[in-house]
């Protein structure tokens, strides 16, 4: 357990920050503890945890997608597009859509990790190329009438209580826990974004590596793109514009370095919890949205301040000769 | 120095090649931004008549200060992300400054918004330089947190325009002097004159070279005894400061200012700076680049509306290319100017800006200008 404790502070800390706010949230509205409201905290920001497991991928590995929600948007408006043509099944522009953010990670990735671009230019053209494209394919139209099944597969629960995209985001957390944690990807993950040239010279394919990051996680984008779209029945240009920084906010506050090469599967699912917490916490005592992105903000900053402070303290030296 | 014939066209080559590639840069900018406006030249009727040429020259005011100040922060290799927040927040304190005070002049309410501005920068320089935590981390997280704090401030209230001191609606129109139907107004020439003010002390003073030293080499500056965190920390200030500025600007442009005005406004800056040529890796890069780069954003965009062919909605796909593009050549041009074979460069290329072994190697060997 201490050993455990040694290991793993930042996650004992945000498990302390999480259960205070459960037994805070609790005692302040009687509906908090029920099984509704637990499957109700999830539902409502689905998509973005989704695209926070492979965020967390990325940025592991010492790069960055800052296009994330504007591959969303791309995603969605490309199945919009196809369903209002109606040359083809639904289905078929479902799996175009998706295929769409792959593609959208793939140019990114090729850019990236092949021509050798830093990632945080790349996907900042991204984010505003993407959303750019998005906005040439529906112009501002809003685009609806979905076949009955994509709708309800959204906006009804699945399996009993639990709805599809919570299925789906439970699935790919499993995979993502067995894929960065136990297998040899993970590692590679892991020695790269410490240090890309050790990696090399241990014979690793860093652009491989990096080059399927980045297509997964703009496959992920795309999946994220559709279910918010069969969530909310209709597609617009600007869908889940400005996901990005909550996106990534809940990975850093997992503890994931953002140099790269630390943090865990299980520190980024504690941040999600908390973030969602906190924020349906704040939407129960009827705190607006955009001062539950402030606290965000403000959780963001201390998640990082307050660890920097105590390692200091902790291993204060005689200061250096300036 | 006489130079034989045989060898003149080696010495032509050689003065491109010895001319700093931050120089080069510039005149491709410039380059690009003359033959844009000529192909757009030909493609519109109409072109190019004073009033658009003042539309744009007005439009880039805001986008080309904020350019500068961001460009200044990634020198030193860091990043503001916050200013787009700040800039709203200086627009809106300005405004509701000046509507309760309507006697209150220019320079006053200038100066009111850029302190506003340099405060929400010392914040964001406080902690990356002093707290030691990652510049993107804290630019994202004050730029949710300005936002929020002024969204409380104004409790969902706008500033409307006839509220404040008639000046205010006219101070975009002023004009220094005319050419014709070609304005030079005044709010153009003061970004224009800070932004060069802020090229000549990077370029010239002691501080300015620091921060390129610090940017390009933060190991190395610090073992030649630079004041790494003052510097940093004052650069972030900087950055506020003209964030602030633009605030005024937004608020002498737009007149109405909402809670959420200036929103989006740090990914353009950064955008600006990055087509500018201003290495997100640090130590490379000018102020008039930065401008330069807002400069063409803003041709760009407002060229491409008038194309009957081309519909609103390509702005943004459109500005997202042109990024590329600016990294694209700025990487062609920096291996080509540092002579690396390309295996060498990609070997030691593609990780984010902060450091890493890796870029330490890179920032050392890719500073071509001896």
């Amino acid at each position: 357990m201490s050993d455990w404790l040694s290991r793993h502070r930042w996650e004992a800390v945000l498990l302390v920050v999480l259960v205070v706010t459960i037994i805070g949230n609790a005692a302040l509205s009687p509906f908090y503890l029920g099984f509704g409201n637990f499957i109700n905290l999830f539902w409502l920001s689905i998509e973005k945890i989704i695209v926070v497991v492979a965020m967390a991928f990325v940025i592991i590995n010492g790069e960055i997608d800052l296009s994330v929600a504007s591959v969303m948007g791309f995603s969605a408006a490309v199945m919009a597009s196809m369903q209002v043509s109606g040359d083809i099944p639904f289905l078929l522009a479902v799996v175009f859509g998706i295929l769409a953010g792959a593609l959208a990670g793939l140019v990114q990735g090729l850019l990236i990790a092949r021509i050798g671009l830093p990632s945080l230019v790349v996907t900042l053209a991204g984010l505003i190329g993407f959303r750019g494209a998005a906005r040439v394919i529906l112009e501002d139209r809003s685009i609806g009438d979905f076949p009955e099944w994509f709708d309800r597969l959204g906006q009804q629960p699945l399996l009993g209580p639990i709805p599809l995209a919570l299925i789906i985001f439970f699935a790919i957390l499993a995979v993502a826990w067995v894929v960065l944690e136990r297998g040899s990807f993970g590692r590679k993950v892991y020695i790269i974004g410490n240090s890309a040239d050790v990696a090399r010279y241990s014979g690793i394919g860093v652009s491989g590596v990096k080059l399927r990051l980045f297509i997964v996680s703009g496959l992920t984008a795309g999946l994220a793109g559709v279910l918010f779209a069969a969530r909310l029945g209709s597609v617009r240009g600007s869908l889940a514009e400005f996901f990005e920084l909550d996106i990534i906010t809940m990975v850093l506050l997992g503890g994931v370095s953002i140099f790269g090469g630390s943090g865990t599967m299980f520190g980024v699912v504690l941040a999600v919890f908390t973030v969602l917490n906190i924020r349906n916490g704040l939407g129960l005592a009827n705190v607006d949205g955009i001062m539950q992105t402030g606290v965000v903000g403000l959780l963001l900053l201390g998640s990082v301040l307050v660890p920097n402070l105590i390692e200091r303290r902790r291993t204060r030296l005689p200061a250096p000769e300036p | 120095m006489k130079v034989s014939p045989a060898t003149g066209m080696n010495r032509g080559s050689g003065r491109l090649r010895r001319m700093k590639p931050e120089r080069v840069k510039e005149l491709t900018l410039i380059g690009i931004i003359s033959l844009s406006v000529v192909t757009f030249g030909f493609l519109i009727e109409n072109y190019l008549s004073g009033r658009f040429f003042n539309r744009v020259i007005t439009s880039v005011v805001i986008v080309g200060i904020l350019a500068a100040g961001q460009a200044l922060v990634i020198i030193t290799r860091n990043i503001d992300l916050s200013v787009g927040s700040a800039t709203g927040v200086a627009a809106y304190l300005t405004g509701d400054f000046l509507a309760a005070n309507t006697s209150t002049g220019p320079l006053v309410a200038a100066v009111i918004a850029i302190l506003v501005g340099s405060t929400l920068g010392a914040f964001n320089g406080l902690l990356v330089a002093y707290g030691r935590i990652p510049a993107i981390i804290v630019t994202l997280g004050t730029l949710a947190l300005f936002r929020t704090m002024l969204s409380l401030y104004s409790g969902g209230q706008n500033i409307t325009a006839d509220t404040l001191p008639d000046w205010v609606l006219q101070f975009n129109q002023v004009t220094v002097v005319s050419f014709g139907d070609f304005d030079i107004r005044l709010v153009s020439l003061v970004a224009v004159l800070t932004g060069l003010g802020l090229h000549w002390a990077l370029a010239r003073l002691r501080w300015g070279r620091r921060l390129y030293a610090i940017g390009s080499n933060p190991e190395a500056a610090k073992q030649a005894g630079l004041p790494e965190q003052r510097l940093v920390f004052w650069a972030f200030v900087g950055s506020g400061a003209f964030a602030g500025l633009a605030g005024f600007m937004f608020m002498a442009r737009i007149g109405t200012i909402s809670a959420t005005a200036g929103a989006g406004l740090e990914l353009e800056s950064v955008a600006a700076a990055v087509v500018g040529g201003v290495s997100i890796f640090g130590g490379a890069g000018t102020i008039l680049g930065a401008l330069l780069g807002a400069s063409l954003i803003k041709t760009l965009e407002l060229s491409l509306v008038r194309l009957p062919q081309v519909s609103e909605f390509w702005r943004d796909a459109v500005l997202g290319i042109l990024i590329l593009v600016g990294v694209l050549i700025d990487l062609a041009l920096q291996r080509r100017l540092s002579r690396r074979p390309i295996a060498a460069a990609r070997s030691d290329s593609g990780s984010s800006p902060p450091v890493t072994v890796g870029e330490h190697s890179r920032a050392s060997e890719g500073a071509p200008d001896e």
